[in-house]
């Protein structure tokens, strides 16, 4: 039985891969992705959503660059996992990023699982998911790839760019790739490069991944197995790390789960166990473990400094973009102190940017969370560039 | 004579010019050109920034109150959470017209590190400050035995900010330590009105309630 409903997860998935519900731009053999791996790939496939209107000047656009695990869905149903759409609290009618007012764009990252070329994508070479096979991707090649799909869509300048943790990455590699096309920068909880903490936590789940015996090298599509304890695992190590200690505490503290005492066995026991074993469990329904690999992976390899002689300031200097930079104080992912690293940098390359620091005890996923505070500053800072832009209030 | 005192003080904290602006900040929007890159060092609400956008200047500010900075940031002004005393050094050379530094010196930790770098990243500095040379502060160290305690000034000694309080006597010397070069000063009354200029140093150091200074880097 458990080995049909894995199947029919995979087939799911599958079909999501190539052939994804939401909107999808397939390149030809002729119009290759270029990517920092040094290979042309081809064919090029990207899945987006868009909410909203276009204006007739193309000057509202707002593009937003998804985390790690999210998707094209930003305030829709989810087509697999049928739940609300992972930004619904900042997008849409009347939120911070408004889309009675904006024109939101949301690509899935290549790489991704959800329509864009990713490693559960089939490989038209052989007919069967790329797997391993897929080249490595960074988060520059992620930026071209949405470059792409903006010329694809006649939309030379963006409003605004936003996103947090690894779509805040892309922000920062936007402004820095294309500062011409952005008005607008907001990065949230995120940094300039990726920290060797960060590095070594993403490497643990990778690890789990691959020692499940049921990941058979990457080739589980094939052999028609499934990864999902591995790919579990990851996500509880890597959940924990989106979370801070005070927000477990609060949620869960040390309280049973169903249950007066402890069963002497290792069994749940504790509510955040069991809560971790959930986040673990729904994950493996709606992600693909090798795309998990290939995106930590890009998070790992970013380091902007890196493209500019070590000295991050050069990738902005002259930049016409204003940028928003936002960090949580009980982010510790992301800290607070990485945020200022990204503004300072902009500070010596003289740009224009606000940076503000978010009150909250939940950590990293404060971004994707109920904070008014976070809604305020957002709202605000896009209302002065809408100003700036000369962008027409919403109407009604 | 001491409700005497307190009303002038409550005239002088309401003391708000056309507009509604604070009159030392309307002194101090008065000496920023039009046009010109501002940073404003302690921007608190943003309200100078906020005034100097009218005018056409291209304002950003630092802000040490998380609380500020998100007001000032869901503005619109580009504000970052900063300290003066340690983030100023972040900034390039000549990176604005003017940096602004406006009753925020007293309570600085190193006012002539700030000076300094102030006078660095801007072309010029202005700097505004409560007067400690105020005859109405010196009356109340001098018979009263305390530290002084205004609307202006409202905290008690152990609890204020204010840790490097000067006179425009004392201001003048910093000035003269930190090579910055006095282009324009004004002192305001206890109404916000201008101490009358033709009046000798001393004079604007015993009636003057607040003191804002436009300064340039002293050459050679």
């Amino acid at each position: 039985m458990a080995e049909v409903s894995a199947t029919l997860d995979l087939a799911d998935r599958k079909r999501e891969a190539d052939h994804p519900h939401s909107p999808v731009v397939r390149f030809p053999a002729g119009e290759p992705l270029r990517l920092d791996a040094g290979i042309d790939f081809s064919p090029l496939q990207i899945a987006y959503q868009t909410y909203g209107t276009l204006n007739v000047e193309r000057s509202n656009a707002v593009l937003v660059c998804h985390a790690l695990t999210g998707d094209q869905h930003v305030v829709n149903r989810h087509p697999v996992t049928g739940k609300s759409g992972w930004w619904e609290t900042m997008v849409g009618p009347g939120r911070a990023i408004d889309t009675e007012r904006y024109f939101v764009i949301c690509p899935n990252v290549v790489g991704g699982c959800m329509g864009s070329s990713g490693p559960a994508s089939t490989n038209p070479a052989t007919g069967t998911p790329w797997g391993l096979d897929f080249p490595v991707i960074t988060v520059r090649d992620m930026v071209r790839a949405q470059a792409m799909l903006l010329d694809h869509l006649g939309i030379d300048s963006l409003f605004a760019v936003a996103g947090g943790s690894l779509g805040g990455m892309q922000v920062l590699q936007w402004a820095a790739s294309y500062p011409e096309r952005v008005f607008a920068a907001l990065p949230i909880a995120t940094s300039t490069r990726h920290s060797a903490q960060n590095i070594a936590f993403h490497e643990v789940g990778r690890q789990a991944v691959m020692a499940d015996p049921d990941w058979r090298g990457g080739r589980y599509f094939a052999e028609g197995t499934n990864p999902r304890r591995g790919l579990a695992v990851a996500r509880m190590g890597a959940h924990i790390t989106y979370l801070s200690d005070a927000a477990l505490h609060r949620k869960f503290g040390r309280r049973f789960q169903d249950r007066d005492n402890p069963t002497f066995s290792f069994d749940a026991d504790f509510q955040v166990e069991s809560y971790l074993r959930h986040q673990g469990s729904s994950f493996v329904e709606r992600f693909d473990a090798n795309s998990y690999l290939y995106l930590t992976r890009a998070m790992d390899y970013f380091d902007l400094a890196a493209d500019y002689d070590g000295v991050v300031a050069k990738g902005f200097r002259g930049t016409p973009t204003r940028f928003c930079v936002i960090s949580f104080t009980s982010d510790w992912l992301f800290p607070t102190s990485e945020a200022r690293a990204i503004v300072q940098a902009l500070n010596a390359a003289g740009a224009r940017v606000s940076f503000a620091e978010v009150t909250t005890d939940k950590g990293h996923d404060a971004f994707l969370l109920d904070e008014p505070e976070l809604f305020t500053i957002v709202s605000g800072f896009l209302e002065g560039a809408a100003r700036a832009r000369g962008l027409k209030p919403a109407r009604g | 004579m001491l409700s005497r005192l307190k009303h002038d003080l409550t005239m002088a904290e309401a003391a708000r010019g056309p507009g509604g602006s604070r009159v030392d900040l309307l002194e101090v929007a008065g000496m920023v050109e039009h046009g010109a890159r501002v940073l404003d060092v302690g921007c608190g609400d943003g309200e100078l920034l906020r005034l100097l956008e009218t005018r056409g200047v291209d304002g950003r500010g630092i802000e040490l109150s998380r609380e500020g900075v998100n007001e000032c940031v869901a503005k619109g002004l580009a504000v970052v959470q900063g300290d003066a005393d340690t983030d100023l050094a972040n900034y390039p050379d000549d990176a604005f017209d003017f940096v602004i530094l406006s009753q925020t010196l007293q309570a600085t930790r190193s006012p002539r590190v700030v000076l300094e770098h102030m006078l660095r990243i801007g072309r010029h500095a202005i700097v505004s400050f409560p007067n400690f040379g105020h005859w109405r502060i010196r009356l109340q160290i001098a018979l009263g035995g305390h530290m002084p305690h205004t609307d202006n000034l409202p905290y008690a000694w152990y609890e204020s900010p204010n840790i490097h309080f000067c006179s425009i006597k004392d201001f003048r010397q910093l000035c003269d330590v930190s090579g910055a070069k006095i282009e324009e000063a004004v002192a305001l009354n206890a109404w916000g009105r201008r101490v009358r200029l033709k009046m000798p140093w001393w004079f604007w150091n015993l009636f003057g309630e607040q003191a804002v200074f436009s300064l340039s880097r002293r050459t050679g």
